[in-house]
């Protein structure tokens, strides 16, 4: 079997977009007995848009997806689309489009009768139901492939299907669970980057799940950072990156070295460097100062260090080195200059902004 | 290093056809008296096909009516009991299984409580009850299906439950509901083809052990193939023994379907 991916076809009349709808969740609380999994969250979605929700293991953002979804009952708050509170609407009257983390092609089906199995539902006729499903199976790249089933397609074959079956009905929201963390790199990115073309041809609302940031930032117009069943922040890839609004931003989204600095009169001073201090002010006193790597550079003079580790990374380097506190602190270089382990080098601060956690 | 196989290491190739000789054998020589006894022509020593031309020789109807009336009996009650293991135990597997998964284990427990009882004693417990059916229902043979829904359970929970862990049931359903799929069709379009190997192995073992049941029937005075076999084996132990065959045939054929289902699926995952 070939995890070859087709070239898909521009998208269909019958699957063109329509008025992307608007979402909003307002004030939504989800709990699992002791455990609250949604902690009276807000969102705005606007029409057409792509949003991606990000954080760690158990941060609820699966548990948003599947309250939006209606698979999850929130046990208050409302869920908006286009203005109706869909919030004690089943799931299969939300008009939804869904692509699950895990394979969940009808294996008793074949590619196009999965693909039909919505516009069944909806009670499109057959003749109709049969060219539309296979205009969408065009559009995933997988017009041949129709009649195989599940078990004869790769695991990026089976998402695109699954994707076709999800927008093939021309849903309000399209909403994808995972839908990339069960393939492997290479397919991973050609689809990721397959979904974000489909989505902007089609308009059509768009909310993502995934833990990869590198994931969120590459295809979402914006990502919510979601932690303890809270939005931590939301913003677009950009202002996530270059202004993180707390420190647990700042260490998940891209990466961070973490430094010991004080914070005086406002300003982080770190090894004799000053920075500026992002997000809400803190109080003087000793802090943790977040660190991008590319913020970092090895110099001629500066902060006296050791080189730990220094990793190939293609079009770039990265290396670790140990500062005299012990701290250890990654900095992102050219691949020309290769440091070797154990030798001592000298490293200087940029002097970006950064965020900051009182120790 | 010595040459000794070590303990828990697989037999030889001779062990092993030793071992399913023997064990055939122990099988087989029961049953190939028992049709070498149903062609015996009484106690003169030569063979006859009379025994089983006589079973279905029109001429002789009257005599074995009772008979084929006991075997119908047999057929109604396993097509009942099937109907209400399908309706009953399926549905409440499938509800659990996708919205109540913590009682799992208390229907396995359920489930698997008639199998360590003896049948015996169920019949004290089901006698009071019957005396209720029977004035509900009347007495016909088929509320003996109610028993038997019971002792079925053990076999048809294992083989459907078999099945529901090897298939993403939720998720299955879930991307069924949110195409727009009501339960019903989740169900019936979705789960169970999906569940068709488990639902089939359930059935034809409710229907193996249904036919082969006598005690329950026999101590709740009810006709069936078992209690009529041995009525009969008293007058005509040909008949019997014919039966007898007959039976153990049908029931050879039903594990071979079962058989076949499991390998059926398990050459479409292998692909």
């Amino acid at each position: 079997m070939t995890n070859s991916i087709p070239i898909a076809t521009p998208i269909a009349p019958s699957l063109a977009a329509s008025e992307g709808a608007t979402v909003n969740l307002v004030g939504v609380v989800k709990t699992f007995g002791a455990h609250r999994a949604l902690n009276s969250i807000d969102l705005s979605i606007a029409p057409g848009e792509f949003v991606a929700l990000l954080g760690p293991s158990g941060c609820g953002k699966t548990t948003a997806l599947r309250a939006l979804s209606g698979l999850e009952q929130v046990d208050s708050g409302q869920i908006l689309i286009d203005g109706e509170d869909v919030a004690s609407v089943p799931t299969n009257k939300r008009d939804i489009g869904m692509v699950f983390q895990s394979y969940s092609l009808f294996p008793h089906m074949t590619a196009i009768e999965n693909v039909e199995f919505g516009l069944r539902m909806r009670k499109v006729g057959a003749a109709e139901r049969r060219e539309r499903a296979a205009e969408a199976l065009e559009m995933v790249g997988l017009g041949t492939f129709a009649t195989r089933f599940a078990h004869q397609l790769s695991g990026g074959q089976q998402q695109r299907v699954a994707l076709a079956r999800a927008l093939v009905t021309r849903p309000r929201v399209l909403l994808l669970d995972e839908p990339l963390s069960a393939l492997d790199a290479k397919v991973r990115v050609q689809l990721r980057d397959e979904i974000r073309r489909i989505q902007t041809e089609l308009g059509i609302t768009t909310v993502f799940v995934t833990h990869d940031q590198e994931e969120a930032l590459a295809v979402a117009d914006r990502v919510a950072v979601m932690r303890e069943g809270e939005i931590e922040q939301i913003g677009t890839p950009e202002e996530l990156y270059t202004t993180p609004a707390t420190a647990f931003v700042a260490d998940f989204v891209g990466l961070s070295n973490r430094v010991p600095a004080d914070l005086i009169d406002g300003v982080v001073h770190v090894h004799g460097s000053k920075l500026t201090l992002l997000g809400e002010p803190l109080d003087d006193g000793p802090v943790t100062a977040y660190i991008r790597p590319e913020d970092v550079a090895l110099a001629e003079q500066g902060i006296p260090a050791t080189v730990v580790a220094s990793s190939f990374l293609g079009s770039l380097r990265r290396t670790r080195v140990r500062l005299e506190d012990d701290s250890l602190v990654s900095i992102q270089h050219d691949v020309d200059v290769h440091p070797q382990p154990g030798s001592a080098v000298f490293i200087r601060l940029k002097g970006a902004a950064v965020s900051a956690v009182p120790r | 290093m010595s040459s000794m196989p070590r303990i828990g290491s697989e037999p030889s190739k001779v062990t092993r056809w030793i071992v399913l000789t023997v064990v055939g054998l122990v099988f087989a020589i029961p049953l190939l008296a028992l049709v070498e006894f149903s062609f015996r022509d009484g106690l003169g020593g030569g063979y006859t096909i009379d025994h089983w031309t006589g079973l279905f020789n029109p001429e002789n109807a009257r005599t074995y009516r009772d008979l084929f009336q006991s075997i119908g009996n047999s057929f109604l009650l396993a097509a009942v009991t099937v109907a209400i293991m399908l309706l009953v135990l399926l549905p409440t597997m499938i509800l659990v299984h996708l919205q109540f998964p913590r009682l799992r284990r208390v229907l396995e427990f359920i489930c698997i409580i008639p199998i360590t009882v003896p049948a015996i004693v169920l019949v004290v417990g089901l006698a009071p009850v019957y005396s209720v059916v029977v004035k509900v229902f009347g007495g016909s043979i088929w509320t003996l299906a109610f028993a038997y829904g019971i002792t079925v359970l053990p076999y048809a929970y294992r083989a459907i439950q078999a099945n529901l862990d090897a298939v993403p049931v939720v998720t299955f359903s879930e991307a069924a509901r949110s195409l727009g799929a009501n339960w019903l069709t989740v169900l019936w379009r979705v789960l169970l083809p999906n569940l068709r190997r488990g639902v089939l192995a359930a059935s034809f073992i409710s229907i193996a052990v249904v036919l082969g049941e006598f005690t329950i029937a026999s101590l709740l005075n009810r006709r069936n193939l078992q209690t009529a076999l041995l009525q009969i084996s008293q007058s005509d132990p040909y008949v019997a023994a014919i039966l007898a065959v007959l039976s153990l045939a049908f029931a050879f054929v039903l594990l071979l379907f079962i058989g076949r289902l499991g390998s059926v699926g398990q050459k479409r995952s292998d692909s």
